[in-house]
């Protein structure tokens, strides 16, 4: 399935609105003005581009603790977020959650997660409550290469297949587990490859490329609609900085990361949206200033913000 | 004597017992290339080479387990946790495996590993990086829980922990990593289930772990330019807990506050309030108080995660009430 233009414009633009939210928030963090652990997805935004494009709101996903990228992708409130990073009581969560808890149950946003293999096993329950509830939504599981290991992994997979769900499997293999590579944390060379355990299908796509991610994702989002089961996607790409904001990531070479950025998905897709004429020079700059307004714009919003009253520490525990 | 942090008191104990014993190992995810994510295992891959600092896959259930393995079938291994909240992951290996095999098999095991983890609020890292979790292992037959408060408890009982033929968890509340002490050098040890007063006091005991000892010394200072004595009580050890000394303390003070950052209901201070009033009734003079948590998860945002954390002030008012001042 080809993208339209429009749909690439629409990629585009939320790309780059993951990187200029994300620039913002590092050097708030550097600031002092965010609190907590702060993860970044810079250098992987074509993969929650491209598997959000071809999703609709009713549609549910599954985020990690790097989440930024997937909740802007469909179609997180960067106010919202940026206020919940903030601490402020005008956050998603109140300032109860943070960078990594923000959610939007009305979006399908299930939640960024602080448990790395926590996202499976909620896909596969949200798959289950579509195909049970008769509506044709779909789940998606955005899990990384080290979390590609975990049991609970392994589990929703299989519980998927065995059930036919609705589930999507999208595999960030972004070289890293934190100091782990993927090479030392497991012994194939495709992640994708380890779906034939569960008689999934399964491809293995360039995750900086954001077409290919989007076609790869229409495909398994169209049959898990269609009720022929589960699909699992790996995604090839790099985390440019480091784990967490403050991460010296001594772990790997400067070569290897200049490596990488070279092959950083925004200009590239940014290249070739110029050769296709989908974009001009000018229309480029109106986007960036667009989004840089609304990003500031953000940022004012949740520096403005109340903080939330001591008081409010025990609400919201139950229903 | 040394001055050194918490963090390094923890390394240097790993060093010390990883040269005396060669069948000490450690394995857990980053505690290699990395150092450890707060820095405790730092130099030790370079030091031991490979073989006996493993870094691992994020598989907490199997590098968990593989300690369990591997010291039922000779080792010594020390296992870290990043953070204790992930102890969901592999509870199963610790509790119905590690804790019980022993007794499963008629004392025909043993199991001498330590799992080390992170624990505790306070830099913002929200509901599940930031808990503290040691009532659930107290509640298990079979492990030794520990949760030192300063440099040279966390150096003296890691030592003893990794020498037990049992499975110890050992819980270090984040914010002391960074908390400077002396240190004795060599091979200094703390017996597990050994209490410390940390104060002497006349009026009042409080028993507090872990981040809440620094806070229960500060309440004590300033209460005491008020004329209350308070006697500081750090249990260290949970599991076994040194029910003696803190009775010793309950009968010369007459009164008892128990603080910890776990949340109160069915929290250790429970069990530590109960068993006082079960063996030294007669010896109280007022209502036993806990100051602790409240019943929520851990917030992320500061003003929130103040208000959850069990502040100096929260210690001296329970004092007061308890003296009656
Ligand atoms: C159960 C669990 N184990 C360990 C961690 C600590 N941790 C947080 S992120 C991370 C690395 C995750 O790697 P990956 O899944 O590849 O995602 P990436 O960070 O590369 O996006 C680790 C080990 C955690 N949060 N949860
Ligand atoms: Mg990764």
């Amino acid at each position: 399935m080809s993208i339209t233009r429009e749909k690439l414009v629409d990629a585009y633009t939320t790309m780059v609105k993951i990187r200029t939210f994300e620039e913002h928030a590092a050097q708030l963090f550097a600031e002092g003005k965010i609190p907590g652990f702060v993860h970044l997805y810079v250098g992987e935004e074509a993969v929650a581009a491209g598997v959000c494009a071809t999703l609709r709101d009713s549609d549910y996903i599954t985020s990690t603790h790097r989440g930024h990228g997937h909740l802007i992708s469909k179609g997180g409130d960067v106010k919202r977020m940026m206020a919940e990073l903030f601490g402020k009581r005008t956050g998603y969560c109140k300032g109860k959650g943070g960078s990594m808890h923000i959610a939007d149950m009305n979006l399908g946003i299930m939640g960024a997660n602080g448990i790395v293999g926590g996202g499976p096993p909620l896909a596969v329950g949200a798959g289950f409550a579509c195909k049970y509830l008769g509506r044709d939504d779909v789940a998606v599981c955005f899990f990384g290469d080290g979390a590609a290991n975990q049991g609970t992994t392994h589990e929703g997979m299989n519980l998927a297949s065995c059930w036919k769900l609705p589930v999507v499997f999208v595999n960030e293999n972004n070289c890293y587990g934190i100091s782990c590579s993927v090479d030392r944390a497991t012994c194939v060379t495709d992640i994708a490859d380890k779906a034939a355990a569960f008689d999934m299908p399964a491809v293995t796509v360039d995750g900086n490329d954001l077409m290919a991610v989007y076609e790869a994702a229409s495909e398994a989002v169209e049959r898990a609609r269609r009720g022929a089961g589960p699909t699992l996607i790996e995604c090839k790409t790099y985390r440019q900085r480091g784990h967490f904001e403050g991460d010296p990531a001594e772990y790997r070479s400067p070569e290897e990361v200049a490596e990488w950025k070279a092959k950083d998905p925004i200009p590239r897709l940014e290249k070739k949206l110029l050769e296709m004429g989908v974009l001009t020079e000018a229309r480029i700059q109106e986007i960036r200033a667009g989004v840089l307004a609304e990003v500031e714009e953000a940022v004012r919003f949740a520096e403005e913000s109340p903080l939330p009253d001591p008081s409010e520490v025990t609400e919201d525990v139950y229903a | 004597m040394a001055t050194m942090t918490f963090a390094d008191a923890l390394n240097d104990a790993h060093r010390i017992e990883m040269r005396r014993d060669p069948n000490v190992f450690v394995v857990g995810e980053d505690v290699g290339i990395y150092g450890g994510i707060f820095g405790v295992t730092k130099g030790l891959l370079e030091e031991f080479g490979e073989m006996r600092v493993r870094d691992t896959p994020i598989t907490e259930s199997a590098f968990v387990g593989c300690a369990v393995g591997a010291a039922a079938a000779g080792l010594r291994p020390v296992a870290e946790l990043m953070f204790v909240d992930f102890v969901g992951v592999c509870l199963d290996q610790l509790y119905n495996q590690g804790a019980k095999m022993r007794y499963m098999f008629g004392g025909k095991a043993q199991i001498p590993m330590v799992l080390r983890a992170s624990c505790g609020a306070g830099i913002g890292a929200a509901a599940q990086h930031s808990q503290c979790l040691e009532a659930w292992f107290m509640h298990v037959p079979g492990l030794k829980v520990v949760m030192p408060s300063t440099p040279a408890d966390a150096k003296g009982l890691l030592i003893s922990a990794i020498r037990d033929n049992n499975p110890v968890v050992f819980l270090e509340h984040k914010i002391l990593y960074a908390t400077e002490g002396e240190v004795p050098e060599g091979e200094y040890t703390v017996p597990l289930g050994k209490a410390d007063v940390k104060r002497k006091g006349e009026d009042v005991t409080v028993v507090a772990t872990a981040a809440m000892v620094p806070k229960a010394l500060a309440a004590a200072d300033a209460l005491a330019a008020e004329g209350i004595s308070v006697e500081v009580l750090d249990p260290r050890t949970l599991l076994p807990l040194d029910e003696e000394a803190i009775l010793a303390s309950v009968k010369k003070t007459h009164r008892l506050v128990v603080v910890h950052e776990a949340v109160k209901f069915a929290g250790p201070g429970g069990e530590i309030a109960a068993m006082v009033a079960e063996k030294a009734f007669d010896y109280l003079d007022a209502p036993i108080l806990r100051v602790a948590a409240p019943f929520s998860p851990v917030p992320f945002s500061p003003p929130l995660e103040q208000a959850f954390i069990p502040s100096e002030e929260r210690i001296s008012q329970a004092v007061r009430e308890v003296v009656g001042a």
